[in-house]
């Protein structure tokens, strides 16, 4: 059977990619926030995962206004990345694995989550940049990828407490796939950030270490907040932090904190990595 | 037409994007949403009011495409996402428009930025767990 060994987190901001395209990770400015990084490839590279399922938000790639999907799977075998609207060149086609997706698409919608199913799906910075920060860039990708992408870009967007729910019934999902598969789960995006209007700058780094340390231990703490009480404190981006409780719903209660870290100001964010695995 | 009010529309400087912003600014953002593809790029650049009538952009979202006020986009309904594949590419990264938003300039904005990560390492070597460098 599947078995989810743990999760990781990450920030997706696009500076992030152009800072990994440019050779920059050493620079003064990057050192910190990538060497925190390290702890937390090394656990990549020794657990093996085949399967990473990256929880994102797409940014107007794949997905316009016109449709949007609270909540959408990719069910394909291949996903693309493609220009974003900056001509960067786009990375290599990422593998996927139908036969999963569907799976737990079917398994989800039994439980209530009635997910959007996609057999096309452009991916953009959102699901790339935290695969290259935690496996390097290749033009073969080391690992199969699912992405489930959930809708924080225009309101309603889903609550912390669904996103939780929406874990719960993941793990449910995978571990009762017939296929022996070592699934991890990237929660990305975050910490806290807003890009637009005159609050544009904010970064709440008391708020950002309390949601590290209640999601890896007490995720149950971040499902009082409304969304509206969110965006306050973390900043109306810093809304994407409610995909960090889908992979912490993936998991099991209690696990060990492989790794934990924080940066901030990276770009315009406050930026968390955690490491988290289950007790087999 | 009755919108509901949501708590969200009192915190100050800020702009939710949510389906009263949306409606709105459909257009504005389909043209914006547009620029994924680099022969749009190219026609807009070659005629920008042009491409805006292409878009159904018109009135005030039209006059704040051509003078790039993005502040005045945003405040329109224009996402910040979709607006970043207008300005990035034409030389305004996002912190040049945060910057701009609040009449700054981008080197005053970074540093206000930068401040935030004042006595990072000791905060995060009291609260303890954290990985340190």
């Amino acid at each position: 059977m599947a078995k989810i060994i743990g999760g990781v987190t990450s920030s997706h901001i696009p500076a992030v990619g152009n800072a990994i395209a440019n050779n920059l990770t050493q620079e003064p400015y990057w050192k910190r926030f990538f060497d925190g990084y390290e702890p937390a490839k090394a656990w990549l590279q020794e657990k093996k995962p085949d399967v990473v399922i990256v929880v994102y938000n797409d940014h107007g790639l794949n997905f316009f206004l016109d449709k949007m999907p609270t909540f959408a799977l990719g069910c394909a075998d291949t996903y693309h990345n493609d220009d974003e609207g900056w001509a960067l060149k786009p990375v290599a086609p990422f593998k996927g694995d139908a036969a999963f997706s569907w799976h737990i698409a079917e398994s989800l919608v039994e439980q209530k989550f009635d997910i959007c199913t996609c057999q096309e799906m452009k991916v953009d910075h959102g699901f790339v940049n935290p695969i290259r920060a935690l496996y390097g860039t290749h033009d073969v990708w080391p690992v199969t990828t699912i992405p489930l992408a959930v809708n924080t870009v225009q309101h309603p967007v889903p609550t912390a407490a669904r996103c939780l729910e929406l874990g719960r019934a993941l793990r449910t999902a995978v571990e009762s796939y017939p296929a022996d598969l070592n699934v991890v789960i990237f929660g990305t995006g975050g910490l806290s950030h807003q890009l637009q209007g005159e609050r544009a700058g904010l970064i709440d780094v008391e708020f950002d270490l309390e949601c590290m340390e209640r999601i890896a231990n007490d995720p149950e703490w971040m499902t009082q907040f409304s969304n509206s009480e969110i965006m306050r404190r973390a900043g109306t981006e810093g809304i994407e932090t409610i995909m960090w409780l889908v992979m912490r719903g993936a998991l099991q209660s209690n696990v060990k904190v492989v790794h934990k870290h924080y940066h901030a100001p990276i770009s315009n964010t406050g930026a968390g990595v955690l490491v988290l695995e289950n007790y087999l | 037409m009755t919108w509901t009010t949501h708590d969200y529309e009192n915190i100050p400087g800020t702009y939710v994007f949510d389906g009263k912003h949306s409606y709105g600014a459909y257009p504005l953002n389909k043209l914006l949403f547009s620029f994924n593809t680099e022969e749009n790029r190219t026609e807009f650049d070659a005629d920008p009011a042009a491409y805006c009538d292409k878009f159904g952009v018109e009135g005030k979202y039209k006059e704040f495409v051509l003078k790039k006020d993005f502040l005045g986009m945003l405040r329109a309904g224009a996402n910040i996402y979709f607006m970043a594949k207008m300005a990035i590419p034409r030389g305004t990264s996002v912190q040049d428009a945060g910057a701009q938003f609040q009449g700054i300039t981008t080197k005053e904005f970074q540093a206000k930025l930068l401040a935030k990560g004042d006595g990072l390492v000791e905060r995060l070597a009291k609260r303890g767990g954290y990985w340190n460098g």
